[in-house]
């Protein structure tokens, strides 16, 4: 990436063209556990995008002092700090929350999107450029795992955000093979292969 | 006797019933991405389970002697990641030196153990599940070695297969994985609940 790649670009790179999970495939594991429902994805969507946006900011400042043979502890142990602070943040204010995800949490620190952001963009580029790659893939990882989890959620339950869709709920039969690990992997293969479909069309 | 019973049924639990890729969605990267054939899936189980065998190990008498003692679990996640990464570290040196024509097949994936879930995952499960003898967490992290290197071949043995049939062109690659994990799953379901 040069010096003159704009912000904008950078940004909208992470919703689609490089949407880390749809076309990077990195950082499935949290994508299939965690999107049985709407909320949880929507949890762990922001702490992904906080912890990005901290080793984002830390590797890309201290990019010039990186020898190249530590550089992979240096982020991995920048993660795990960051991540130990979202931990300890939804322990104490969203227990019950804290409590569903379980190791989901800190199972962050070894999301390849954090550390494939690292190495691919904050070890080579200022702070600007840095922070939007870290919100865009932030916001993209957090879409779609939104996406993922209401399909899943409005198939398993028959509601959305715990809550009973009108004239929708009522005579709907739960589909309770989507809100398991069966449903996780089937949905995403058919979202890729969805998204694969459209890439080919525009293209 | 009940010991050796517990110990038993959880090796047993963690392999088939609990398996850590099919009911966790632990290590799903490599799951997907070094199931291509038989031989390098069985390389890369082989090398997870000593990792995770080693990393499952130190982790726990850390965890046990060090961190609970003086209060120090905000170092947790921390300490474990160092533990696993220089474990990988010892894998790859080891399989470098030994055997040459696996180190070149694994690529990039060797080093990516680190960032396996399937290790650091185990690892805080074993804290999660309040885990304290070191026997059983010794046998616990050796069963998910096990757990996941059985998945993974069995993925590899059916992705052979499929590369000889007819998959549309846009579900190709990744999306029939996905999907075929997704139908192995199913039927592992039918073990669930069999061991408490």
């Amino acid at each position: 990436m040069s010096k003159e790649v704009s912000l904008g670009k950078t940004f909208t790179a992470g919703l689609w063209d490089n949407n880390p999970v749809l076309r990077l495939l990195l950082g499935m594991c949290p994508t299939l556990a965690v999107t049985a429902a709407v909320k949880p994805a929507l949890t762990m969507g922001i702490s992904v995008i906080f912890v990005l946006l901290f080793s984002n900011i830390v590797v890309s400042s201290i990019r010039h002092l990186l020898k190249p043979h530590v550089r992979i502890l240096m982020f991995t142990l920048t993660i795990a700090t960051a991540v130990t602070i979202a931990d300890l943040y939804l322990k104490a204010f969203m227990p019950e929350m804290s409590a569903s995800l379980g190791p989901f949490i800190p199972l962050i620190i070894v999301n390849c999107i954090i550390i494939g952001r690292a190495e691919a963009c904050a070890s080579k580029n200022g702070l600007m450029v840095s922070i939007t790659d870290a919100l865009g893939m932030g916001v993209g990882f957090t879409l779609t795992l939104c996406v993922l989890a209401a399909i899943r959620e409005v198939l398993a339950t028959g509601m959305i955000f715990e809550k009973a869709i009108p004239a929708f709920t009522d005579f709907y039969v739960p589909w309770a093979a989507m809100g398991m690990p069966v449903g996780a992997f089937i949905t995403l293969g058919l979202m890729l292969g969805a998204v694969n479909m459209i890439s080919k069309k525009t293209t | 006797m009940d010991t050796l019973q517990t110990l038993i049924l959880g090796f047993i639990g963690i392999v088939v019933v609990n398996n850590l890729v099919f009911t966790k969605f632990l290590g799903i990267c490599p799951y997907l991405g070094v199931s291509g054939r038989i031989d390098m899936a069985f390389g890369m189980g082989c090398a997870v389970t000593f990792v995770v065998t080693l990393a499952g190990t130190l982790t726990w008498i850390i965890d046990h002697l060090f961190l609970m003692p003086y209060g120090l679990e905000v170092m947790r996640y921390l300490c474990f990641i160092l533990v696993i990464a220089g474990a990988v570290q010892l894998v790859e040196m080891y399989v470098r030196k030994f055997f040459p024509a696996l180190y070149e097949s694994f690529g990039v994936f060797l080093p990516l153990i680190t960032t396996n879930c399937a290790i650091l995952g185990l690892c805080l499960f074993l804290n999660l599940w309040g885990i304290d003898s070191l026997l059983e967490a010794v046998v616990l992290s050796v069963g998910a070695g096990i757990g996941f290197t059985m998945a993974i071949c069995v993925m590899a043995g059916i992705r052979e297969n499929l590369e000889l049939a007819d998959v549309p062109e846009c579900l190709q690659g990744a999306p029939i994985t996905l999907i075929t994990a997704g139908l192995l799953t199913l039927a592992f379901m039918g073990f669930a609940g069999m061991i408490g």
